[in-house]
């Protein structure tokens, strides 16, 4: 149960400022005991309409089969960890970031290097492809996201026409494009999520409430498009109402920092994986958790997650170098793949879902079918 | 003063919770009765008792976790990488071998997160001792590092020779195979703690996350927001998953394969060229998707613009356009809003516009306000308003109507892409023109596309 935390001033020489700390001291008990009485009653009021669980919901489902996915393409030319990746809309491009600054667009389909552009700063947590295809955004201990023009002529320096964007007090762990090439969404160290405006750097909304850095982010699927939902160090999974910055939705179940939140492809739920080791489902309208997708054998963190195009399978990069292919419906582990040889960093399913792409601490990217 | 959760001398509470768990592993194979059988083991002329094979190790952690071998090697190789098992043979090599390699597990007191950090010192002790015991004994990249640490912490040396000579004093007074015993553990200490040059640093754990920030307000307020939320029951809602992966099942390459053929399994990338975003002819998959739920057809370039069509049959096709347009305020530039704005008002409206859509009274008048001092979002709720308007009226009708039966019936489903009766044959890969670009053809690429097998795939 997490506790609020207060920094106090300690001066309590100067009998007022005594009296000061003494009433500080009581309004914080009064405000901790708020605090949970609420959560208590949050959490009966969630209980009392769960009156089924998800495996029991899909025990009338058919059970997967054998499972055989295999690499079936190795991107080699980072020097370092891969650290994120994301896909272009045209299924067959990605945008790779590294720990040397490194970030190279790739057309995955025939490895080839398209783009390399070294930014100032080491340690590019964040990268996104740009929806139209011509741009990409990155960055990490810059504190900054910046969006790079992709140019086909190849004696253009693409660090010329890089455009800062956002601006954080510290790192940049993710960012996104939200539906056009204008907007940039982004989360950061500093504990804040903030949409940006990319032509004039302007900051349009910022997101407070999360109370340590947040690591991830994710944009809701939904016919309004106006959520997102953002997973931090504070063990909070929060939901966000775009326009007015405010969090509508928070959901704490996870033992530790989350790395990763994907929404499912309805939009009515999310997934989230954790250094806790478990990968979790949160249903948005029972505004709970749902499902726990774990194992007594699987020790180390979930660094990323994401769906695949029916929402049926849950896959999962592993701290120990694996992924882990989870059932949703059924809760059960349905495969799981080796191959890189360090951490797997980073997740996404390709836009028509023919395959996914991970990215690892062992300097490669591949692809599974 | 803060209170922190400070995990014990900089260890964070992520590799902390992973060392523990690996303890606990541990701990479950030394249990007296569920635990692992372990031997004596011979390593040349000496008896060591308490050993395992690599074999046991495996079966044991199958049917402890009910996992396939595959999995249990990983895992045992886990523990061995991180130092809780160590090998007995070719103790600098941390790899667990399958088969009847001997293995031990490590003394607690050997344990990374019992001794966590591993000091310079105990590192220069333990150097010390080797270079003592036996001339020539340190490795190259050892002798650097000794060489190093005498450097740095030169004012502490003699205590370090003096520290070395009283522990190999007092280990040879132990019986020879607790000596090798304990010259392993402490060397797969080292091994873990100081790894040599090329070998991969388990304890890296990559950046730290330190901030921790003071918030009370944002936890009580949004918990109380919560309490008054709608909530449905969990019944419905699993329901709703359970319906939504049987419909899109079909649709999942992944799980269903595609049709003629996965582009990453076959290098055939017919399946693309199908499904580009404006074909003569779609596919039959494709259309019935449009038919899963509004959004579908409205996120597909070519549904939208049958949808289009019928609309302008029916005279409503103002509603689209006006749903466009405002997608375009939403996403668009923020210096052109306010001009898109004047047009969209001008256009579908302002009293007498061209393409006027129909909007309840109340909203109307709330737009016509929020126009007054434009903003990105002020379009809204007009825009929401015909949005479900077509969601729920025209859309439906759409899906009823001749235009998309027969849509649904001109459709094509591709033939499955026969197996090549020559496996080892690729396909040559071809190259497709980057989104980047404006009118440049991609000539320049073709010529690596397909033979470009050294750049690092393997089949």
């Amino acid at each position: 149960v997490p506790v609020q935390y207060i920094v106090l001033k300690r001066s309590p020489l100067i009998p007022e400022m005594a009296t000061q700390e003494v009433q500080l001291n009581e309004t914080l008990a009064h405000l901790k005991t708020e605090s949970e009485t609420l959560k208590t009653k949050l959490e009966e009021e969630r209980a009392k309409l769960h009156d089924v669980e998800l495996h029991q919901v899909a025990e009338k489902v058919e059970a997967l089969g054998q499972f055989v996915m295999k690499t079936r393409r190795t991107l080699k030319g980072h020097g370092n960890k891969v650290l994120c990746m994301d896909w272009c809309k045209d299924k067959r491009r990605i945008v790779s970031s590294s720990q040397d600054g490194k970030v190279i667009v790739w057309d995955a389909f025939t490895t080839n290097k398209e783009h390399a552009v070294t930014m100032p700063c080491t340690w590019v947590m964040a990268c996104a492809y740009a929806p139209s295809g011509c741009a990409v955004a990155c960055g990490g201990l810059d504190n900054k996201c910046s969006v790079y023009p992709l140019s086909l002529d190849k004696n253009e320096n693409l660090a010329a026409k890089k455009k800062s964007v956002a601006m954080h007090t510290n790192y940049l762990s993710a960012c996104s494009f939200t539906n056009s090439d204008m907007q940039i969404l982004t989360s950061s160290g500093d504990g804040t999520c903030a949409l940006w405006d990319v032509e004039s750097g302007q900051l349009l909304q910022s997101f407070h409430g999360h109370a340590a850095d947040v690591l991830c982010l994710d944009l809701a699927p939904s016919e309004t498009g106006n959520t997102f939902v953002s997973g931090g160090c504070d063990k909070k999974a929060n939901v966000w109402d775009m326009r007015s910055g405010q969090c509508i939705q928070s959901f704490e179940t996870h033992e530790s920092d989350i790395n990763s939140v994907r929404y499912y492809p309805s939009g009515d739920a999310f997934a989230s994986g954790s250094d806790d080791a478990t990968c979790r489902l949160y249903d948005l309208r029972a505004d709970r958790e749902v499902a726990i997708y774990s194992k007594e054998s699987i020790i180390f963190g979930v660094s990323s997650v994401d769906f695949s195009l029916s929402g049926r399978l849950l896959f999962g990069g592993y701290n120990d170098y694996t992924i882990n292919v989870w059932d949703v419906l059924k809760g059960t582990r349905v495969s799981i793949l080796f191959g890189h040889e360090n951490r797997v960093s980073t997740l996404r399913v390709s836009p028509d879902g023919t395959a996914f792409c991970t990215g690892s601490w062992d300097h490669t990217l591949r692809i599974w079918a | 003063m803060t209170i922190n959760t400070l995990a014990k001398g900089g260890l964070q509470p992520e590799q902390m919770s992973c060392f523990r768990k690996m303890e606990k592993v541990l701990v479950a194979m030394q249990d007296p009765d569920m635990g692992m059988k372990m031997r004596n083991q011979r390593l040349l002329i000496t008896v060591i008792p308490h050993a395992m094979t690599g074999h046991d190790i495996i079966t044991w952690l199958i049917q402890k976790y009910h996992i396939c071998e595959e999995e249990a090697l990983h895992l045992g190789e886990m523990l061995v990488k991180y130092g809780y098992i160590y090998p007995l043979k070719e103790p600098r090599c941390l790899v667990l071998r399958p088969d009847e390699s001997p293995y031990r597990f490590q003394t607690p007191y050997f344990w990374t997160s019992t001794r966590w950090p591993a000091s310079e010192l105990d590192y220069a002790i333990y150097l010390a001792k080797k270079n003592i015991r036996k001339q020539g004994e340190l490795v190259e990249y050892e002798k650097e590092r000794y060489s190093l640490l005498h450097k740095r912490i030169n004012h502490t040396w003699d205590f370090v020779v003096m520290q070395a000579r009283e522990q190999l004093r007092a280990s040879k007074q132990r019986r020879k195979a607790d000596r090798i015993v304990l010259e392993c553990q402490e060397q797969a200490y080292w091994l873990i703690n100081r790894p040599p040059p090329g070998v991969q640093n388990m304890l890296d754990w990559g950046l730290e996350r330190p901030n921790n920030f003071s918030t009370r307000v944002p936890l009580i307020e949004t918990s109380r927001r919560a309490l008054g939320r709608n909530r449905v029951k969990s019944s419905i809602c699993l329901e709703g998953f359970v319906k939504y992966s049987e419909q899109y099942q079909n649709h999942d390459p992944i799980m269903q394969g595609c049709l003629p053929s996965n582009p990453w399994i076959s290098d055939d990338i017919a399946y693309w060229t199908m499904n580009s975003e404006i074909v003569p002819v779609p596919t039959r998959l494709r259309v019935e998707r449009w038919s899963f739920s509004f959004m579908e057809l409205l996120s597909d370039a070519m549904g939208r613009r049958e949808f289009m069509t019928y609309l302008e049959k029916e005279f409503s096709a103002e509603n689209l356009h006006f749903w466009q347009e405002c997608e375009e305020i939403r996403h668009g530039e923020s210096s052109k809003i306010i001009e898109k704005v004047e047009d969209v008002y001008k256009n579908f409206l302002a009293p007498g516009a061209a393409r006027w859509v129909n909007i309840d009274s109340k909203t109307m008048d709330k737009t016509l306000e929020g126009i007054k001092r434009p903003h990105r979002f002020v379009m809204d709720d007009a825009q929401m308003h015909i949005y479900f308007l077509m969601k729920k009226d025209s859309y439906p009708r759409y899906l009823k109507s001749d235009l998309y039966k027969n849509m649904l019936a001109k459709a094509v489903v591709p033939q499955e892409t026969k197996k090549s009766v020559f496996p080892f044959m690729r396909r040559q890969r071809h190259s497709s023109p980057s989104p980047a670009q404006a009118g440049a053809p991609a000539a320049e690429e073709d010529g690596r596309a397909g033979t470009n097998s050294a750049a690092g795939s393997h089949f």
